[in-house]
């Protein structure tokens, strides 16, 4: 059977949950944003799907697909200038020790 | 007998899936992030699969080329090598997986059930000059101001990280 929608819809669903399940269990910042990143990443594969078999004669899909990647690196760069400010102050990045969050 | 698009896709698909899931439960932090990186090249090969060209190079370009390598060095900064990354404590990899199969077997049922509508209009490709021309015009199908809001939220990310990486502890001066 030929790949399609369905196919597709399936490999971003099952991504996306396993970046939740990743974000639920991992208690390390970096690992946390790792997660993030994954699910953004199916959400893009969603975006460019549903451009590539529903609506062939628009091109809205990708571009949402290319904002979600600036979008997803400015906000990797933030966090991780912050979870090593924070590793400077604590001395670790687990999400426990980081209760308190005032420099 | 599948074609050889089809292996293709599976082959790609299956890369994505299995380091994404490995990415996420290797107790080694650096493999960690190698895998995420592996599961955001398998993506962009599914871009490339679908002919969007242009969206693949981005994704290997900022992702694989940009975020994987800032949380690559991130972690030489932040962890020790060779060192494990604790267990999930308790039951919560348990309730996790619980929560993320359900939510998975929920969210697919309704995808399986619904039937996409598909259109007849004529498919436009999506070449670097199309895309280009409609990202900076300004009428119907153009994304010019989305895309000046990207450059305005890229400048105040840059600033924010030289501000927060910038500022030294008061009895450090």
């Amino acid at each position: 059977m030929e790949p399609g929608l369905y196919h597709l819809l399936f490999v971003s669903t099952a991504l996306f949950f396993i970046g939740i399940y990743g974000f639920l269990t991992r208690r390390n910042l970096i690992t946390m944003l790792m997660s993030v990143e994954l699910v953004l990443n199916s959400v893009c594969l969603n975006f460019i799907a549903f451009n590539k078999y529903l609506w062939p004669n628009k091109l809205d899909g990708v571009f949402f697909t290319v904002f979600i990647i600036a979008i997803a690196a400015a906000e990797a760069a933030v966090a991780i200038a912050i979870i090593i400010n924070l590793y400077r102050s604590h001395n670790s990045i687990n999400v426990e020790t980081a209760e308190e969050m005032k420099g | 007998m599948m074609s050889g698009s089809t292996i293709i896709f599976y082959l790609l698909a299956a890369m994505t899936l299995v380091s994404g899931l490995l990415a996420v439960t290797s107790r080694q932090i650096f493999r960690s992030a190698i895998y995420l990186l592996f599961s955001l090249l398998g993506m962009a090969g599914l871009y490339f699969w679908l002919n969007y060209e242009f969206v693949a190079a981005v994704q290997i370009v900022v992702y694989a080329g940009g975020i994987a390598v800032l949380i690559i060095f991130s972690v030489f900064l932040t962890h020790q090598s060779g060192e494990e990354l604790p267990a999930p404590v308790g039951n919560r990899s348990l309730f996790s997986a619980l929560a993320a199969i359900s939510g998975f077997l929920l969210a697919i049922a309704q995808v399986y059930r619904h039937s996409f509508e598909t259109t007849n209009e004529k498919s436009v490709e999506a070449t670097v000059s199309e895309i280009g021309s409609r990202m900076l015009a300004t009428g119907e199908g153009g994304f010019a101001l989305p895309f000046e809001v990207v450059s305005v939220l890229l400048l105040a990310a840059m600033i924010g990280c030289i501000v927060i990486a910038m500022r030294s502890k008061p009895e450090m001066k």
